[in-house]
C-alpha cells in the first residue's frame, strides 16, 4: 500500500468513564475505497468525528500526507483537504444546488451582487468532471435524498476536498440510488479522491470497499484487503463471535385471516393518490412482506391502517369486524404498530423508558388509578419488558434519547409486542440497528408469526423481507404489481417490479 | 442511573444557579459604576427582604402571584405551547373574583369566597382555551394568539368598568368579607403591617397539584408527550388538539386564579392595572424554574425579592438598576441553560 494520505494514530477518546475510542490507529490511502465497519456505538462516528476536528482527542494524533496536524474545528479539516458527508445533511433547503455550494464564499460583482451566473458555471463544471448529475439551479427542498447527498458529496468536492468521510451514506438511499451512489464513489476514487464508508451492511462493503477496518468496544479489531477477508470474518470480528445464522423456526399452519384490507386508497400529504385501490389479507401465523422503493405508497398504506391517516376510499377489517376509526380504536382492536421512524414516531427521546412503553397504553387501568398513574407500577411494567427484550441499560428511569438505535428499537418492538394484538404492522424494523440486536428483533417477529399473530412487513432491505416473509407482495406507484411465496422468489425478481419493470401495471 | 447521566441531570438543575451568579456579578458592575459597594447593595437587599419579619412578608406577597404565573406558563411549556398570554388572564381572573364576591355579597360564609376563586380560575381557562381552540381548530399559532388576547383583555377590562366600578374611581366595589383571604400576620405578629396573605398557601398547594397533574396522572402524561414529540403523541392516540386546549385553558386557570393574592388578600377589590407585568414576569420565573413546580416557588421567591428589594435600595442606587438585575438573570437563563445543557447532552 502506498504512504497514507491521512492516518489517525493511537487516538483515544472518553467520553466520561466511557472510551469511547480506544487507541485507535487507522491509515487511509490515496485514492482507496475504505470501508469502517463496526456495530453501533463501536466508535466508527466518533473516530470520524476525531478527525474531522469536532470532538478533540485525549491523546495520540492525525498526520495528513505523513505530517503531523492539529485539527480543531471542521474549518481546518476542510483547509487540510478533507470532506465530511453528514447523516442528516447539513444543506439550506429554500436555496438552489449553486447557492449551497458556494454559501460562505460567494461569487460576487460589484457592490456585493451575488453572481448566479458564476456560481452555477463552477458546480456545473464540478459535476461534469466527476460525473455527478446535479441541475445547479434546482432548489434542494425539490430534490431527492439521493440528490441531496450529492450535492453534498459536491459541497465537499468544491471544497477542495481529497478525502471524503461518508456517515452511513446509503442508509437514507433506495436500491438503485446506493448503486448510483457506488458509481460515483468509485469514479471519485479512480481520479484519486480516497472513500471512508462508515457503514454496518456487510453487503455494501463487499460490493464497493477496497480495505476494511473493523472496530469493536472503541478498538481497532481488524481490517486488510477485502480479498483477504470472508463475510463471516468480517461479522465475527464486528460482533465478537460467530454468528449464529438465523435459525427461523417456522411452525407450519396458518390460521384464519386476521387482517383484510379491500380496495384501499389513500391520498398523501400533498393530497395526491398514493395508494391507489390495494386489496390484500395476511394470516394469523404468516409474514406477509411489502418491498418497494421508498415513496411508492407504503408508508401512507401503513399510516392508513394504524389509523393515523383516513382512507379516501375501500375498507379495513381486522379479525372480521370493520377497524375503527383513529389510533386509539385501532390499538384496541387489536394492532401494533412498529413505526417506520422511530424518532418521529415510535418514541419520545426526552421521556424515561418506562414513559416510552406505554405510549399508547397510558389509560391502562392496570397502570394506576382513576387519572393516577401509579409510577410503581411503570416501574414494574417498564422492569419486566426491558429484561425480556434485552434493553440495555435496562433501566427504567434511562431516557430513551440516550440509548444506541439498536436499543431504541428494541424498546419500541417491546412496547407493541406487549400490546398482544392480533396484527402487527412492522415498518423498517431494523432500519439503522446493529447486528445483534437485528437478529434479535428478527427472531422476535418470526416468534410473534409462530404464535399466530399476522404480521405486515414493509422493508428496504430484501434480505430481510425474503428471510422473514412467508409471502410477499411488491408496491409500486400505489399499487400491488407483483406477489409471490418467498420461496419462489428472490432479491432480482422483485428489484425488478420494484422498479416499474416489465409486467408491472405503471 | 450511572454516573454520566445524573452528573448530567446535575449540570441541567445548577444552570439557572449558574445564571443568577453571573447576572448578580454583571449587576455588580453597574451598582459599582453607580458610585455604590455591591456587595453593601445586596447585603442590603437580603437583609431588607429576608431579614425583617414586615420585609419577609412583603417578598412572600409580591411572589405570590409569581408563583402562579409561573406555573401558568411551565404548563404551556411542559405541552409544548408558549402561553404569552398569562398576563391578561391574571388581570380578568383578578376581576372575575372581585364581580363574583360582591354578586354573592348576600350568601352565607364559604360561598363567597369559594365563589370568588372558581370565578377567577373559569375567567382565566376561558381566556387561554380561546387561542387553545384557535391552534387545534385552524392552526393559528398560540404566541401570537395569547398576545393578542392580552389587548384584548385590557380593553375588555377598561370597557366593561364604565359599569362596574365605583363611580369616579377605577375600582369595583369592595368584596364582602366572607370573601377576604386573611393576612398571615393575623397569626404571625412577626410579619406585621406586610400583605402576605393566605394566597400564598393556595399558590403552594397549586404547585404541588400542578405536580401532581404533571408527573403523576395520564391527562399529564398526555399533555407531556404532546409536548416533546407531537408526531409519537398522535401515534400513541393521543388527540393533539384537545390536548393543547385543555393545556392552556388549565394555564389559563392557574393564571386566572393568580388575581385572588391582589384582589381577596390585599386591597379586597379590583383596580384597573393591578397585574402590573406578573404575568409577563412569569415567563421568566418559569425559564429560571426549568418548568418544574418545585423550582417554580423558588424562582417565585427571587424575583419576588428582587421586585421588593428595588423598592428597599431606591434611596442609594436608582431602583431601575434591580429591574435590569431582573433583565441581566433572564439573559443570562438563556444562554447558562443552552450552555449547559449542551454540555448535558454530550454526557448523556
Amino acid at each position: 500500500m502506498s504512504a497514507p494520505v491521512v492516518a489517525l494514530r493511537n487516538v483515544t477518546r472518553r467520553f466520561g468513564s466511557v472510551v469511547a475510542n480506544d487507541d485507535v490507529t487507522l491509515e487511509i490511502a490515496p485514492g482507496e475505497i475504505h470501508a469502517l465497519v463496526g456495530e453501533n456505538g463501536a466508535g466508527k462516528t466518533t473516530a470520524m468525528r476525531v478527525l474531522y476536528g469536532i470532538l478533540p482527542p485525549h491523546a495520540g494524533h492525525i498526520e495528513i500526507d505523513g505530517h503531523t496536524v492539529r485539527i480543531a474545528r471542521p474549518q481546518d479539516a476542510i483547509r487540510l483537504g478533507l470532506g465530511m458527508v453528514h447523516q442528516h445533511f447539513m444543506l439550506v433547503e429554500p436555496m438552489t444546488v449553486a447557492e449551497n455550494l458556494t454559501l460562505g464564499h460567494e461569487p460576487a460583482a460589484a457592490f456585493g451582487a451575488y453572481r448566479a451566473g458564476a456560481a452555477q458555471r463552477a458546480v456545473e463544471e464540478l459535476s461534469r468532471r466527476y460525473g455527478l448529475a446535479v441541475d445547479p439551479r434546482a432548489r434542494i427542498r425539490t430534490l431527492s435524498v439521493g440528490a441531496q447527498q450529492r450535492v453534498e458529496i459536491l459541497k465537499a468536492l468544491h471544497h477542495g476536498a481529497r478525502v471524503l468521510i461518508l456517515d452511513e451514506p446509503t442508509a437514507v438511499l433506495a436500491p438503485q440510488e446506493v448503486d448510483e451512489l457506488f458509481r460515483v464513489l468509485r469514479g471519485l476514487a479512480a481520479h484519486g479522491t480516497s472513500i471512508v464508508l462508515i457503514t454496518h451492511k456487510l453487503a455494501e462493503v463487499r460490493a464497493i470497499a477496497d480495505r476494511v477496518t473493523v472496530m469493536r468496544a472503541g478498538r481497532v479489531v481488524g481490517g486488510g484487503a477485502l480479498t483477504s477477508l470472508t463475510h463471516d470474518a468480517i461479522a465475527e470480528l464486528m460482533v465478537g463471535r460467530a454468528m449464529a445464522p438465523l435459525v427461523v423456526e417456522r411452525t407450519p399452519g396458518v390460521e384464519g385471516v386476521r387482517l383484510e384490507v379491500n380496495d384501499l386508497e389513500v391520498f398523501d400529504a400533498r393530497g395526491l393518490a398514493a395508494v391507489r385501490g390495494v386489496s390484500f389479507t395476511v394470516r394469523g401465523g404468516e409474514i406477509l412482506g411489502l418491498a418497494g422503493v421508498e415513496g411508492n405508497g407504503q408508508h401512507e398504506l401503513i399510516e392508513c391502517l394504524a389509523g393515523l391517516v383516513h382512507a379516501r376510499g375501500g375498507t379495513v377489517r381486522i379479525d372480521g369486524r370493520d377497524a375503527p376509526r383513529g389510533t386509539r380504536a385501532r390499538f384496541a382492536a387489536g394492532l401494533a404498530h412498529v413505526p417506520a421512524d422511530r424518532h418521529r414516531r415510535g418514541m419520545i427521546e426526552p421521556m424515561t423508558l418506562a414513559e416510552n412503553l406505554i405510549l399508547g397504553l397510558e389509560r391502562d387501568p392496570a397502570l394506576g388509578r382513576g387519572p393516577g398513574l401509579d409510577p410503581a407500577a411503570l416501574a414494574r411494567h417498564a422492569r419486566a419488558l426491558l429484561e425480556a427484550y434485552d434493553v440495555r441499560p435496562p433501566d427504567p428511569r434511562a431516557r430513551a434519547g440516550a440509548l444506541s438505535g439498536g436499543n431504541q428499537q428494541k424498546l419500541v418492538m417491546a412496547r407493541e409486542l406487549s400490546r398482544n394484538a392480533g396484527v402487527m404492522l412492522v415498518a423498517h424494523p431494523t432500519r439503522g440497528v446493529d447486528l445483534g440486536a437485528t437478529a434479535f428483533i428478527h427472531r422476535r417477529l418470526i416468534a410473534a408469526r409462530n404464535s399466530g399473530r399476522a404480521v405486515l412487513l414493509v422493508s428496504s432491505e430484501l434480505s430481510e423481507i425474503l428471510a422473514l416473509s412467508d409471502r410477499v407482495m411488491v408496491i409500486f406507484d400505489g399499487r400491488i404489481v407483483f406477489e409471490s411465496t418467498a420461496r419462489a422468489t428472490d432479491e432480482r425478481e422483485l428489484g425488478h417490479y420494484m422498479t416499474g419493470g416489465a409486467g408491472a401495471t405503471a | 442511573m450511572s454516573a454520566r447521566p445524573r452528573l448530567a441531570t446535575a449540570l441541567e438543575i445548577a444552570a439557572p444557579i449558574v445564571a443568577v451568579g453571573l447576572a448578580l456579578a454583571a449587576g455588580g458592575a453597574f451598582i459599582l459604576a453607580a458610585g455604590e459597594d455591591p456587595f453593601a447593595i445586596y447585603a442590603l437587599i437580603f437583609r431588607q427582604c429576608f431579614g425583617t419579619g414586615y420585609g419577609l412578608g412583603q417578598t412572600l406577597f409580591k411572589a405570590t402571584p409569581l408563583i402562579f404565573t409561573g406555573l401558568a406558563v411551565a404548563i404551556g411549556f411542559r405541552g409544548g405551547l408558549f402561553n404569552i398570554g398569562v398576563e391578561g388572564q391574571l388581570y380578568l381572573g383578578g376581576l372575575a373574583a372581585a364581580l363574583a364576591a360582591v354578586a354573592l355579597a348576600h350568601t352565607p360564609a364559604p360561598v363567597p369566597l369559594l365563589g370568588a376563586l372558581v370565578a377567577a380560575a373559569l375567567a382565566g381557562a376561558g381566556w387561554g382555551a380561546i387561542p387553545g381552540v384557535l391552534k387545534a381548530r385552524f392552526g393559528a399559532h398560540e404566541v401570537i394568539n395569547t398576545i393578542m388576547m392580552n389587548f384584548v383583555a385590557f380593553s375588555l377590562v377598561a370597557f366593561v368598568g364604565r359599569r362596574v366600578f365605583e363611580i369616579a374611581t377605577v375600582r369595583t366595589l369592595q368584596i364582602p368579607a366572607a370573601a377576604e383571604l386573611p393576612r398571615f400576620d393575623v397569626w404571625l405578629p412577626a410579619l406585621r403591617g406586610s400583605p402576605a396573605n393566605v394566597a400564598l398557601i393556595l399558590a403552594v398547594l397549586l404547585a404541588l397539584a400542578v405536580g401532581y397533574l404533571m408527573f403523576r396522572t395520564r391527562f399529564g402524561y398526555a399533555i407531556r408527550a404532546v409536548g416533546f414529540n407531537p408526531g409519537a403523541a398522535e401515534y400513541g392516540g393521543i388527540a393533539i388538539g384537545r390536548t393543547q386546549t385543555i393545556t392552556l385553558a388549565i394555564s389559563g386557570a392557574v393564571a386566572g386564579l393568580g388575581g385572588v393574592n391582589f384582589v381577596l388578600g390585599y386591597k379586597h377589590f379590583f383596580e384597573l392595572g393591578f397585574s402590573a407585568g406578573a404575568g409577563f414576569l412569569g415567563i421568566a420565573v418559569a425559564l429560571i424554574g426549568r418548568n418544574h413546580p418545585l423550582g417554580v416557588i423558588v424562582a417565585a421567591l427571587f424575583f419576588g425579592a428582587l421586585s421588593y428589594g428595588g423598592l428597599v435600595i431606591n434611596q442609594r442606587v436608582p431602583k431601575e438598576l434591580v429591574e435590569m438585575l431582573t433583565a441581566l438573570v433572564i439573559l443570562f437563563a438563556i444562554a447558562v441553560q443552552q450552555v449547559m445543557e449542551r454540555a448535558a447532552r454530550s454526557l448523556r
